[in-house]
């Protein structure tokens, strides 16, 4: 079969840059459905002794059911709520978050930022999809897309404004390109009129949006 | 010049979609590629550095016509045949799945919420003197392209390629990805966040205090006259 002729001939390339033809892409040999690639990939992985189709499962449940927004939300509430707890938060976010639990994948350090009536932050990877897993879980489709990635470091306003956010004339937006494994939360403003409210009342105001900068938290 | 995943201030791409919290993915298949990923990662064959590479040396047509997962499951066959864990017939069907030398490396079920919480710290001590101090002013290598590779993996985007910055803040030493993506080593060096005016990276900047931070290497900086 001539395909295959061809394909001997290349298994011996490394995965090297160059610009060569496909001899570095073997991916074009699976389906290409993604469904039934996954399934390929699953199936010959689980015969090769690779992987564990229950580790998948597990996988999967921890970030579709205990890994995500709230706990961020937490910490927020906790600095909004706690003065020391906010000043550490800020001088070492890392090890607050790790006395907290919510250390881990794409969570090992961790810098909080402050929005504040100067300063609006909002955190993208331009190159990538870099975010605080254990912290916010994983990315929403748009922190993923072309649009945000290509737009957000050139236009922040115009981007939040596609999230119904209007930022006042003198504060300044300091956009943060996750270009390292230092992974960014922002801290968004307390909300006014929320003093008597408690860490669990106000845990409720703190979208995940407010927490990458595309959005502001609620109003109780 | 520019790379298919290197897209920062790039114009044409349309508007955003926000979306609700509780969407955690938007196809049954995609749960399935993230954890095959990842299980296939904590075999220990390739590092973080590595698996971005392989997403960003996929072809331009596939980059840009791939969704997200897409990315991530080219990548991982990729790897896994450049790496000689599965062989070009197994992925076709041509060829019977022969039992892998690497089955006692396996993720189990009950070591995932460790692999999980365990992560991967990219810090290190590093014999590199940190050159630079808050508030010095930098500017970053003009070509957006590995220094070390023709071709190869770096985290200096275009758009903030040539530009001039300061020192915002310093994050002491961690791996450098150029190096580290292409097996030279983990070359450790530091690490610093600086900030620039987003009229130095734009013609047409939003507004006169606006700014973009960046993480980057001392080895993408010099010191600005």
């Amino acid at each position: 079969m001539q395909r295959w002729t061809w394909l001997q001939a290349c298994v011996t390339i490394p995965l090297m840059p160059h610009d060569h033809a496909d001899h570095s892409h073997p991916h074009t040999l699976l389906p290409s459905d993604p469904a039934l690639r996954v399934k390929a990939l699953e199936t010959l992985l689980t015969q090769k002794g690779l992987i564990d189709p229950a580790a998948l499962d597990e996988i999967i449940d921890t970030y579709e059911n205990r890994i995500g927004p709230r706990n961020g939300a937490q910490v927020v509430a906790r600095a909004w709520s706690d003065p020391a707890f906010r000043e550490a938060l800020f001088e070492d976010a890392t090890a607050v978050v790790t006395q907290m639990g919510f250390y881990g994948r794409q969570g090992e350090h961790m810098v909080a930022v402050e929005n504040t009536d100067a300063v609006h932050n909002i955190v993208v990877c331009t190159l990538c999809s870099c975010y605080p897993w254990p912290l916010l879980g994983i990315p929403p489709g748009w922190y993923k897309s072309d649009a945000y990635r290509a737009r957000v470091v050139r236009e922040p306003r115009a981007v939040l404004a596609e999230f119904g956010v209007t930022l006042p004339a003198e504060t300044a937006v300091r956009v943060w390109d996750s270009t390292a494994e230092v992974r960014y939360l922002v801290i968004p403003q307390r909300p006014p009129n929320t003093e008597t409210l408690d860490e669990a009342a106000l845990m409720d105001l703190v979208t995940r949006d407010s927490m990458i900068g595309t959005g502001l938290a609620r109003q109780p | 010049m520019t790379r298919p995943h290197d897209m920062g201030g790039r114009f044409g791409d349309g508007a955003i979609e926000p979306e609700a919290e509780d969407i955690k993915f938007h196809a049954d298949w995609h749960p399935r590629a993230l954890a095959l990923t990842l299980a296939a990662g904590a075999l220990g064959q390739w590092n973080i550095d590595t698996s971005r590479h392989a997403r960003e040396a996929l072809a331009p047509r596939d980059y840009a016509g791939f969704s997200y997962y897409e990315k991530w499951l080219a990548a991982l066959a990729d790897l896994l045949v450049a790496k000689d864990m599965v062989t070009p017939a197994e992925l076709t069907g041509q060829a019977a799945p022969a039992l892998s030398p690497l089955t006692d490396k396996k993720l189990p079920k009950e070591r995932v919420a460790a692999m999980l919480a365990k992560g991967g710290p990219a810090d290190r001590q590093s014999g590199i003197q940190a050159l630079y101090a808050e508030g010095d002013a930098v500017i970053t290598r003009p070509i957006a392209e590995s220094v070390l590779v023709n071709g190869g993996h770096t985290r200096l985007p275009s758009y903030a390629a040539g530009a001039r910055g300061r020192i915002l803040r310093r994050h002491g030493s961690h791996v450098l990805p150029d190096s580290n993506a292409h097996g030279l080593g983990e070359a450790a060096e530091p690490l610093y966040a600086v900030a620039f005016p987003a009229s130095e990276l734009w013609a047409h900047p939003e507004h006169p205090k606006d700014e973009v931070v960046l993480d980057l290497w001392q080895s993408y900086l010099d010191a600005a006259p």
